[in-house]
């Protein structure tokens, strides 16, 4: 059996991934895949906690974070045309016009 | 405290229906008393006080069949502090229904006259709309008095001591913008101020009189006090029995506060009947009696009582020889009267003095309702004769307009005085009726056998003549003027010829007038019998005896009664000699001022006691009143204290310590610094805002870092 570090170690790994790609890239649709990374790695770290202690719990919340992101790729991705739309561009630098 | 004795029998459980029966009929009047009629308001207010009366008769019933037991009907609580106990309760024994009969009795009888004076008095004054208002007040007159003799303790009694101290100051002011002639003036409100003022006075001494007995007793209920009374130290008692004396002074007018009482005959005669001759005014000896128990402990408490009311008796005997008034030589009549009557209570005499109470009531009442018609008469004979007079000399227009303008004072002719004597005379055969009732209500008054008034005189005479001499002295003597002053009175009004045209013109009263008169005028006939002094007819005597305990029933006293008579039968015939055979013509000088100058000028001016009071109390009084409103409170209070010190103060130190320069460079350069600061550290935050999402985000991973970081490390 693989040990439980090993899992944490890939989804450590799989979130400072998902984060590098929040911060440098531009494109909107490339920060929203970086976003469901983060997520997954996430349910990594649960799924294997849970195996670990022998409970469900980690399983079934794993089980919400997915519905959740199916939420939020519907409304994220909503947004993103409609943004489209307007601004006739997905570059997030270019949606400034809250600054103080 | 026992709650009240479970009685099986009699009709205790009316008790409380003795206040609530006239407290009903006046909130009928109040609310509906605008849509009634006259006589349904008249109705509904005497049926009432009729009420009160048949419960009073059925209380006294069963007072009877329970032997005289004492019955407290506790019908609410009402204070309960600590160890004081006060609850509203209705003392029912033979004392108190004596008070109740009296008062409701006499009262009914008077709202019934009301119904007749009222019709016409609220006419001549042109305002019908008060009518309702008067019964209403009578209602509750009657009301607040089944308080006052109902009550169970000391307390309970002042309740409706207040309460018909209250309605005598309403009924007083009745004709508030008026005087007593009808034009307008402050002078009828004054009347009524000063018998509320004066009453204040003796409320005083009432109160601290009840503040020494809780002191003492820590009790009001009459029992209790009684109770602990037996073995108080002599000198409490007699601090008690002496400001009690104070409040009975006020309000039964004894020396030295009697001066409310004749300024009281500003309100409509059957207030002077009911409340200023028949009832509240005997309040006071109700109180002395009641408290019987106190005062027979104590001589000279009881020595001093006797000696005001017979000085009282005498002294108000004087005033009324010289009055012109004919209600108020009634109210110095009354004044005397009363003084009887406290003497009576203050020598022990308590049976003697509550018999006069009683008979006093029916006589005066009667001589007072009676004078009321005569008054009316005058008045109805004066607008004929002006009617006529006018007829002749202007046309029907002037005279419509003309009572409006005499209330409002443009009158071109002197007012005519309906209430003096001196505008009266041979009134025997215009009014037929009331004049042989004011005769029968004058021969009570006088004393002549067999009325009322004698029996019980002279059971007072024969009390003083047995204890106190002085006391008999005295009241002898007034007894010779209550019969001369009296027979002045007759002479005056009813014989001779007519000395003005209203007299000539005068009219008899209506059936609903002289009806309820001459059921006063049997009762003044047959009162004596109450209490007459032969044995087996002390019925007075042993019906208080449940209550009073000891009482002496005295045999008639030969000498004395024929003492009385003769001196009443000599004033009598020295009033003819002065008045009868030679009778006043219109604008001649009193007969009695050509032969008893000073005396008689002394009385006509009240002894001038009025401007004793005004001297002595009055003027300084208002004088410290404007020392305090004028130098202490404007000029030290207002112009000094507050314009010069706090407003100048304030001034110097606003200017000194708060001027320009302090304001600019330190008030104003603190709040705009604040200001500045703002705004500089405001433009270094903003910087942080700078719109990119992914910076944000880079904040958010930071603090996460920051967060999770410590909590790692920690």
């Amino acid at each position: 059996m693989v040990p439980v570090n090993y899992y944490i170690v890939l989804s450590a790994i799989l979130f400072s991934i998902g984060v590098v790609g929040v911060l440098v890239r531009r494109n909107a649709l490339i920060i929203f895949m970086s976003v469901e990374l983060m997520l997954n790695a996430a349910n990594l770290a649960f799924v294997a906690f849970s195996s670990v202690i022998k409970s469900f719990s980690g399983q079934i919340f794993v089980f919400f974070v997915i519905a959740v992101a199916a939420a939020e790729v519907a409304v994220g991705l909503a947004l993103i045309v409609e943004i489209f739309k307007s601004k006739r561009s997905i570059d997030v630098d270019q949606m400034s016009s809250l600054k103080g | 405290m026992h709650l009240a004795e479970t009685v099986n029998s009699g009709f205790f459980f009316l008790a409380p229906w003795l206040v609530f029966a006239p407290v009903v009929g006046l909130l009928i009047n109040l609310i509906f008393g605008k849509r009634l009629s006259e006589t349904m308001i008249g109705t509904v207010a005497s049926l009432a006080s009729g009420a009160a009366f048949v419960i009073s008769v059925l209380l006294a019933y069963s007072v009877s069949v329970n032997h005289g037991e004492v019955v407290r009907w506790q019908l609410a609580e009402w204070i309960h502090i600590g160890t004081l106990q006060l609850d509203w309760t209705f003392r029912v024994d033979s004392l108190s229904t004596t008070m109740m009969l009296v008062v409701s009795g006499v009262g009914t009888l008077i709202h019934i006259y009301a119904i007749g004076y009222m019709h016409e008095d609220v006419r001549f004054k042109n305002d019908v709309g008060r009518y309702a208002r008067f019964f209403i007040f009578l209602n509750l007159f009657i009301a607040m008095m089944m308080i006052l003799v109902s009550g169970d303790s000391y307390l309970m009694l002042f309740v409706g001591w207040e309460g018909v101290g209250l309605c005598s100051f309403l009924l007083i002011g009745f004709w508030y913008e008026l005087d007593t002639l009808g034009r307008p003036s402050w002078a009828n409100s004054n009347a009524a101020k000063k018998a509320f003022i004066v009453n204040r006075i003796g409320d005083f001494g009432f109160l601290i009189a009840a503040f020494i007995m809780f002191w003492a007793f820590g009790s009001f209920q009459f029992d209790e006090v009684f109770e602990a009374a037996q073995h108080a130290a002599p000198g409490i008692i007699l601090a008690i029995t002496l400001f009690m004396l104070i409040g009975v002074a006020g309000k039964s007018a004894q020396i030295p506060l009697y001066v409310w009482l004749p300024d009281a005959m500003a309100g409509p005669t059957p207030v002077s009947a009911l409340i200023h001759a028949a009832t509240m005014v005997t309040a006071g000896v109700y109180l002395i009696t009641r408290s019987a128990e106190l005062y027979t402990l104590v001589p000279q408490a009881q020595y001093i009582v006797a000696l005001t009311g017979a000085v009282t008796a005498l002294f108000a005997a004087t005033i009324a020889v010289g009055q012109y008034d004919i209600k108020k030589v009634l109210a110095y009549s009354t004044i005397s009267q009363l003084g009887f009557m406290v003497a009576a209570v203050g020598m022990g005499a308590f049976v003697a003095g509550m018999f006069h109470l009683v008979t006093h009531a029916f006589f005066k009442a009667l001589l007072f309702l009676s004078a009321g018609s005569v008054i009316l008469g005058l008045e109805r004979g004066h607008h004929h004769a002006e009617h006529a007079h006018a007829q002749a000399h202007h046309n029907n227009k002037h005279i419509k307009g003309k009572r409006k303008e005499e209330r409002q004072g443009n009158a071109h002719e002197e007012v005519f005085d309906p209430n003096d004597m001196r505008n009266m005379g041979g009134m025997r055969k215009t009014m037929p009726v009331t004049f042989w009732l004011y005769m029968i209500g004058t021969l009570a008054l006088a004393g002549i056998v067999p009325f009322a008034g004698l029996w019980s005189k002279d059971e007072i005479l024969l009390d003083a003549s047995l204890h106190y001499p002085i006391v008999y002295w005295l009241l002898s003597i007034a007894a010779f003027f209550t019969a001369f002053y009296m027979g002045r009175q007759i002479w005056m009004v009813f014989f001779g010829e007519p000395r003005h045209a209203a007299a000539a013109h005068a009219e008899e009263s209506p059936r609903v007038i002289t009806v309820p008169l001459m059921v006063l005028a049997v009762l003044s006939v047959i009162g004596g019998v109450l209490n007459l002094p032969f044995q087996g007819f002390h019925n007075l005597g042993h019906w208080l005896e449940y209550t009073l305990h000891e009482v002496e029933a005295l045999p008639l006293n030969l000498g004395v009664a024929g003492i009385s008579t003769v001196l009443a039968l000599l004033a009598i015939a020295a009033s003819w000699y002065i008045y009868g055979r030679n009778q006043l013509r219109a604008g001649e000088v009193d007969p009695l001022k050509q032969r008893l100058g000073a005396f008689f000028t002394g009385a006509e001016n009240k002894w001038y006691v009025d401007e004793l009071y005004h001297a002595i109390i009055v003027t300084p009084f208002a004088k410290i009143s404007q020392f305090l409103a004028d130098v202490i409170d404007w000029r030290f209070w207002h112009d000094w204290f507050h314009e010069t010190v706090i407003a100048g103060t304030y001034n110097w130190v606003s200017n000194i310590a708060l001027n320009r320069y302090a304001d600019q460079r330190g008030i104003d350069a603190v709040a705009n610094g604040l200001g500045d600061v703002t705004q500089w550290f405001s433009t270094i935050l903003r910087k942080v805002q700078n719109g990119f999402v992914r910076s944000y985000a880079l904040s958010v991973l930071l603090g996460v870092v920051l967060i999770v970081g410590y909590l790692i490390l920690k």
